[in-house]
């Protein structure tokens, strides 16, 4: 990671609002330093124009995604040592998949619109005056939930995929994961209509099942698996002989 | 771009297709054992109507399965544009049953 004189080179994919260019930056190496620090340090020594996002630093709020020596990853946890050997260089470039406002931002207004079309949004069936329905640990359906619901919409699996980059309309691992612990959970009621938007022609049948998504999700959350449950309940819905997942 | 009705359509086509390739292939290993010509060939097919139903609807699943896959490569890699995939797929379709079945007719009646 550190050359003779500590500092490493960065090389950054930018755009203007015009035109696409790379700039090229020595950046001092420290400890422990990600390459969120590493841009941070960029935009407030070497160049104020450079725009990127992040909130949190910690891994919480999904916001400061990018692609990594080619790889979509979270900057605020990636460290400079995992991502860059002896000698070599950092690309950092923006996420794949959604247009790019300005350098390592992008609009992610597409992606949160396919959550909407994925009705990956909460259907209550019950008021603020009914009791609260009691869910068991052990509940196979809550079981199934649980293992997608930690997703920070950061975009990284949308980057990854092979499939929205070929198809403009696809709705992508992390809508489709949001709708599959919808499925699954008991309390919601809106699973009919979500089953029907993700068995439309930009639905999850078109999943090639090659987990990009699962690879890079920086919460190890495996949209691909989530994908796969959606297909087989809606196949098995298409059956005469079959409506039920189980 | 491709819907659960027609996801579901090409693995109903895959499964049918299982019995029948092994058959097929079986069918192959043991019969060139010794030699293969075109009277020991015929003279199992010519006539027989099991093997026209055999071959038939093999070509039939083969076509409608092969279609189905033609088409959402060609939207994801030859042309974004889902109409005229759908339209070309189905040209595909009818060429596949078409020269398919010309070819069953050819060892069967002919
Ligand atoms: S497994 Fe499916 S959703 Fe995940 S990256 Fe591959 S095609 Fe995309
Ligand atoms: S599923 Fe994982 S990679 Fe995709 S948006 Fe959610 S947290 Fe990010
Ligand atoms: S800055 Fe919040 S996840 Fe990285």
């Amino acid at each position: 990671m550190k050359t003779k004189d500590q500092t490493l080179t960065v090389s950054i994919d930018r755009f203007d609002g015009t035109s696409h260019y790379q700039t090229t930056h020595d950046v001092p190496t420290r400890d422990n330093q990600t390459v969120l620090d590493v841009v941070t340090w960029i935009q407030q020594h070497d160049d104020p124009t450079l725009s990127y996002r992040f909130a949190c630093r910690v891994g919480m709020c999904g916001s400061c995604a990018m692609n990594i020596n080619g790889e979509p990853k979270w900057s605020c946890r990636t460290h400079v040592s995992k991502v860059v050997d002896a000698g070599s260089a950092l690309r950092i470039s923006p996420l794949r998949n959604m247009p790019i406002l300005r350098d390592l931002s992008v609009d992610m207004t597409p992606f949160f619109d396919k959550w909407t079309q994925a009705v990956g949004y909460f259907v209550p069936t019950q008021t603020k005056d009914d009791p609260l329905p009691a869910i068991k640990s052990d509940d196979r359906d809550r079981a199934k939930a649980n293992q997608s619901i930690e997703c920070i919409n950061c975009g990284i699996c949308y980057s990854a995929c092979d499939v929205v980059a070929a198809n403009d309309a696809y709705l992508g691992p992390a809508a489709l994961n949001r709708a599959w612990t919808l499925v699954n959970d008991e309390r919601d009621g809106g699973a009919k209509e979500r089953l029907e938007a993700v068995s439309s022609d930009a639905g999850c049948h078109n999943c090639h099942s090659q987990h990009g998504c699962s690879t890079y999700c920086p919460n190890l959350l495996a949209p691909a698996t989530s994908i796969a449950g959606l297909k087989r309940q809606t196949l098995l819905n298409l059956l005469p002989w079959g409506s039920h997942d189980d | 771009m491709i819907d659960a009705r027609l996801y579901l359509l090409q693995r109903l086509t895959a499964i049918a297709m299982l019995p029948l390739i092994a058959t097929h292939l079986i069918l192959m290993i043991v019969a060139i054992n010794g030699g293969l010509t075109a009277e020991e060939i015929l003279g199992r097919t010519q006539g027989s109507v099991g093997w026209a139903l055999f071959y038939g609807s093999f070509v039939i699943f083969a076509a409608i399965h092969g279609a189905i896959g033609f088409r959402t490569i060609a939207y994801e890699w030859l042309i974004p544009n889902i109409r005229i995939c759908s339209v070309a797929s189905f040209g595909l379709l009818i060429v596949l049953i078409g020269l398919g079945l010309r070819a069953v007719y050819a060892v069967i009646v002919l």
